[in-house]
């Protein structure tokens, strides 16, 4: 099994570890609610280097990834970033990432469990292109999230990080700092080499900020309204059925991308949606349970346990004209639910 | 961590059971490895007091954030009390596995009685743990 350069330090710090995507990685310190708390109200420090980095050099890359990616690499330049897509010519959902502008060429950042998937797609892509991609498995990579981030870590790392918008990054001392996340708080995402990385991290656990594990992090993404690709969406789903039309640039005619052929039926013929819901009652939404409105039916795609809300939420696929409320089958009873529109939770404040 | 009580009996399941050797009461909750396994638990549905269980039968559900999980009956019998705390407060179940943490009562008839002898003692119990 895989195992990031901060193994040893998390089991010193009692993590539970599980097998995720053969990385063995840490699911919570103790208890993930608490650790969710302390992201929404302070701060928290996540090791995510099981995340693939690949970085795009040559002459072509900013053809190869116009033509690879959903959303239009044009949008960004040195120092931004951007969200994107990756489809099959299908239209079909392969992964979701985001790429970086650098100086020389792009730096991508998508998801462990389509590791092998993405790096193979690039690799049979790039080919007619002058430009080469490489797999940065030296990197590791960290996310400091929660309100107090940016206080914190311009005072241990740079105050100029104090300045650093949303979707931008610097680089500064062999460190990439990117004012990214996937928690619905400010926050950002560390990218260096491992003894960097394992400094700042020891400097930040000794200064009493608290190691968050995968637990919170998918109930944190959850509540932010943030798709898990390979659970909210896979390649038998298009963009606008996973609420995510908007990542998705046709408006180019001079674009060909992959997918963008498909596209023009899909949306056409588009008759879901995915959004959000809330259960009424006591009990916990769970992926797989059935969705019911009248004669018709969705599906939860990812439910959990709110700890903002003190609820059950989910984001669900239902038919486009499902709205209000409408009942969920859980262990063959029926119980009520309230669709809402996602994010649930965005910098601390409940949003439905 | 959590100590584990030498009087009780276990399923392979990990719920535990409790026999009050004068009231033939039996208390039954989850074992402090399973509330590990499971994590924050966030919900427990319980079955009714009244309700008659078979031993075996899927009696209640305990739901981490992580997971749902269901429990099982170690006994027959009638649910004679459940543990209404368990609405305001499930962390109990993470907290006090073996005491405020318990899920159900169940008044024990005699002929069921020595189906609880049966059943894994705490010695072997944690014997097996630590085998697996």
């Amino acid at each position: 099994m895989n195992k990031t350069f901060l193994y040893e330090t998390h089991l010193s710090l009692n993590a539970k570890l599980v097998n995720f995507s053969g990385w063995e990685m840490p699911i919570n310190y103790g208890s993930q609610i608490r650790e969710h708390n302390e992201v929404r109200n302070n701060i928290g420090i996540f090791d995510v280097s099981h995340m693939s980095i690949f970085d795009i050099t040559g002459k072509d890359s900013k053809d190869f990834l116009s033509y690879i990616l959903a959303n239009n690499i044009t949008k960004i330049v040195e120092g931004q970033a951007l969200y994107s897509l990756i489809l099959n010519h299908a239209g079909g959902i392969l992964d979701d990432l985001i790429v970086y502008k650098l100086h020389d060429g792009y730096r991508v950042v998508s998801n462990c469990a389509t590791h092998d998937q993405n790096a193979n797609w690039f690799q049979s892509n790039i080919l007619s292109f002058d430009a080469e991609i490489t797999y940065r498995e030296n990197l590791g990579i960290l996310a400091v999230q929660g309100p107090n981030s940016s206080k914190v870590l311009s005072s241990s790392v740079s105050k100029q990080l104090m300045e650093l918008t949303n979707f931008t990054f610097i680089e500064l001392e062999g460190l990439f700092v990117a004012k990214t996340g996937y928690t619905g708080e400010e926050g950002f995402e560390i990218i260096g080499s491992f003894d960097l990385l394992s400094e700042l991290w020891d400097q930040l656990i000794s200064a009493g900020i608290s190691p968050i594990g995968l637990a919170a992090r998918d109930t944190l993404r959850l509540e932010a309204g943030l798709n898990l690709s390979g659970t909210d969406m896979n390649t038998t789903n298009n963009p606008y059925e996973s609420n995510l039309g908007w990542t998705v640039d046709v408006q180019d005619p001079d674009r060909n991308f992959v997918g963008k052929e498909a596209l023009y039926t899909l949306k056409k013929n588009n008759s879901l949606k995915l959004v959000g819901c809330i259960l009424e009652s006591k009990g916990i939404l769970r992926s797989g349970q059935k969705i019911i409105q009248g004669n018709r039916e969705g599906i939860v795609l990812s439910g959990t346990f709110s700890p903002t809300l003190q609820k059950s939420i989910a984001l669900i696929r239902v038919p486009n004209d499902f709205e209000g409320s409408a009942q969920v089958e859980i262990r063959n009873k029926l119980f009520d639910i309230k669709l809402v529109c996602p994010p649930f939770v965005r910098k601390g404040k409940i949003m439905v | 961590m959590t100590d584990t009580p030498p009087d009780l009996r276990f399923l392979a399941s990990h719920e535990w059971i409790r026999l009050d050797q004068e009231t033939k009461i039996a208390t039954v909750g989850i074992s402090n490895f399973a509330q590990e396994q499971l994590g924050d638990v966030v919900y427990v549905e319980l079955p009714e007091v009244g309700a008659v269980l078979i031993s075996g039968d899927e009696v209640a559900v305990v739901e981490s954030v992580k997971a749902a999980s269901e429990v099982y009956a170690p006994i027959s019998g009638e649910v004679v009390e459940i543990n209404n705390a368990l609405e305001q407060d499930p962390n109990l179940v993470n907290d006090s596995p073996y005491d405020g943490g318990w899920f159900f009562k169940v008044k024990v008839e005699e002929d069921h009685q020595e189906n609880i002898d049966s059943l894994m003692t705490t010695e072997n119990y944690l014997q097996r743990l630590e085998e697996n």
